[in-house]
């Protein structure tokens, strides 16, 4: 049951038909058993990077499809429907290029991007460490920039998608210790000498993308791998994170779509009391709730991305995006688990796997309730101290 | 070398496959594809331009829809499609569509081509004989089924695998080829691709602009007719053998009533 979009050029349209084949014919004979074992789909990238699905939403003389995020997010929610690992991937591949792209000098753009862009290779983004999750400002690891500028990085980053995978590192690291005003985005080529990984975490779900500790032992980066300003770290790593919510609440959305679908037509065909269990209204209700809230989050990420493309402030519709889609991923995967029944609570049936893999989608990019913060705030800021003005 | 490849729109084989109130394939109620056996060819045509120099051009005899056959050739990265599109040829049979295929192919390569590829079979009809008859049409060697291709010194070079053995076939260029779907991994598209087939020119011929009389097509001059169809039959639960000791001795003789033992 293919969703039906509005996409704004025939080659959108003929993009998201791309997506589908290569989602029907690479992806969904591919996700049980990789997931089960555990297995990273590095070979799925490199078709996907192929065929330029890696770097949809960049600038097309640096090889990317320049393509608006409308049309990107929806690329990225139908590869979730099929596979949500790899889904997340591909956000968190555009989140590593987003700081280059958008903080680069010319010089850096012009030398990193082809390759972020050229579909071979996979990028890490490393923010969170142990203690510095949600509390970004704390972190510790650090970079010790010398007079020339190049830097020496020691510590440890954790949560690490891609770690001991990717080509590169795109890595916030502390240079001052300034709080908040003293973090720095640095771009650490995998061959760096001094980087290693940690064993892979062992996780309640989403198996095929690999979750690590990447430790840094006095690891060398030259000065042009600084990307923006001294101190600008904290503020490029907000907006690539506002930029990143919007992949996971389209990656969200793709889960709940194929949850959905997989809740429908099993109840169209389970027969209890005689009927087909869609046929009692009690649970052919559930359905319809589910399907909505699908929608729904559909379009408050499609909101967001269209004021993001016309070049407006989107950091509050970002946040309200990523909370509406992944809640309703959560919702909707474990109504799947209900209809389902027994047979959802087995690992014949997908269902379980989308619940495992909705959960981590209120966690990461900002937990929910750091996207309730950010709502907050902004709605506080927008509405005067007057009575009832909305000014 | 210019190549061309001759491609066939097919109905989605994993869709609802049936017959139209003529008995010819039902091509409107259902999503039609670029026959995914051609894809290997389509494949093979760009490696061996991609090594050298040269055009690929796609070739499709078919429906209105049989454009977007064209389309994914061309966003695989082909350089110009022909489509033969006229009402008349509307429930050709083999022989009918390899006598438009060859004035097609004549055409398109402006006299006789380098090499012409084609799938092993369509997905739909799969009777495997257009690539034979074409090249008689053409009055070119044919060289089908191959698993492996190599062309030099004016020749063209493969591997026929079959149960028994694999034989090495050769013949002199131009020739008529066609290939399995164990001689590559056909490409995806890409999203560049697909942005640069939109200027790649595609022409539309009438079997007028073929020379070709519509009296020699079609249902009606077609050898072979579909009299009548029948539904393949549902399939059956199977039987379920209970082990009750001698689950063993159940199964041999279930096996021998199916003469399978």
């Amino acid at each position: 049951m293919p969703v039906e979009r509005v996409l704004p050029t025939t080659d959108a349209a003929d993009l998201i038909e791309l997506t589908r084949e290569i989602a029907r014919r690479e992806l969904a004979p591919r996700v049980e058993q990789a997931e089960a074992s555990a297995t990273p789909p590095r070979e799925v990238f490199g078709t996907l990077g192929r065929a330029g699905l890696l770097s949809l939403p960049y600038p097309e003389e640096y090889g990317g499809g320049g393509q608006p995020y409308e049309v990107y997010l929806q690329v990225v929610e139908e590869l979730a429907a099929a596979w949500m690992s790899v889904a997340v991937g591909v956000s968190v591949h555009s989140l590593t290029v987003f700081p280059v792209d958008k903080f680069g000098s010319d010089s850096q753009r012009k030398v990193l991007l082809p390759d972020m862009l050229g579909g071979e290779f996979l990028g890490a983004y490393c923010l969170s460490e142990r203690e510095a999750g949600s509390d970004i400002a704390s972190m510790r690891t650090r970079a010790t920039v010398a007079d020339d500028g190049s830097a020496t990085i020691s510590g440890t980053k954790s949560w690490i998608s891609h770690a001991g995978k990717a080509d590169y590192y795109t890595s916030f690291l502390r240079t001052d210790d300034t709080g908040g005003k003293g973090i720095s985005c640095f771009v650490v080529p995998a061959d760096a000498p001094g980087l290693s990984f940690g064993s892979p975490e062992r996780k309640m779900g989403l198996d095929g993308d690999p979750v690590a500790e990447v430790h840094y032992e006095k690891v060398p980066v030259s000065a042009d791998r600084m990307i923006g300003e001294r101190g600008q770290g904290m503020s490029i790593a907000l907006a690539a994170l506002d930029a990143g919510r919007l992949g996971i609440a389209a990656a969200a959305t793709g889960l709940a779509q194929s949850a959905v679908e997989l809740a429908a037509s099993y109840a169209k065909e389970r027969v209890q009391f005689g009927r087909a269990i869609a046929d009692n209204q009690g649970l052919a209700f559930l359905l319809a709730d589910m399907d909505a809230q699908t929608a729904a989050a559909r379009a408050t990420y499609l909101h967001a991305a269209r004021l993001k493309d016309a070049g407006r402030p989107f950091s509050k519709e970002a946040a309200i995006a990523k909370l509406i889609a992944t809640d309703a991923a959560m919702k909707v995967t474990t109504d799947a688990v209900q209809v389902l029944g027994g047979a959802g609570y087995t690992k014949d049936f997908p269902a379980e796997r989308f619940m495992r893999e909705a959960k981590v989608t209120q966690i990461f990019e900002g937990t929910n309730q750091i996207q309730r913060l950010v709502i907050s705030r902004h709605l506080l800021r927008q509405v005067g101290n007057g009575k009832g003005s909305n000014a | 070398m210019n190549i061309v490849v001759c491609v066939k729109y097919v109905p989605d084989a994993q869709a609802d496959r049936t017959f139209s109130q003529d008995n010819t394939t039902d091509r409107t109620n259902v999503d039609g594809l670029l026959s995914e056996l051609d894809e290997y060819a389509v494949e093979e045509a760009l490696k061996l331009a991609e090594a050298g120099e040269g055009e690929v051009t796609v070739v499709t005899v078919g429906p209105d829809g049989a454009a977007e056959a064209i389309k994914k050739a061309l966003q695989m990265g082909a350089d110009k499609g022909v489509h033969v599109l006229d009402d008349a040829i509307h429930g050709s049979d083999a022989p009918a569509t390899s006598l438009v295929l060859a004035e097609a192919v004549k055409k398109a390569a402006g006299g006789s081509p380098e090499l012409v590829l084609m799938g092993l079979a369509s997905t739909d009809g799969t009777m495997s004989v257009v690539p034979a008859m074409l090249a008689e049409r053409l009055g070119l060697p044919q060289i089908t089924q191959l698993s492996s291709l190599e062309i030099a010194d004016g020749k063209v070079t493969g591997r026929r695998d079959s149960d028994a053995a694999s034989d090495t076939l050769e013949a002199p260029l131009p020739a008529v080829v066609s290939v399995t779907d164990q001689i590559n991994e056909p490409r995806y598209p890409s999203f560049k691709g697909i942005m640069a087939a939109k200027k790649k020119p595609v022409e539309t011929w009438s079997l007028a602009d073929l020379g070709v009389d519509a009296g020699q097509v079609g249902l009606e001059s077609a050898w072979t007719k579909v009299e009548s169809f029948t539904a393949r039959p549902p399939r059956e639960q199977g039987e379920i053998v209970t082990d009750e000791g001698d689950g063993g001795t159940k199964l041999a003789e279930f096996l021998a009533k199916a003469k399978l033992i």
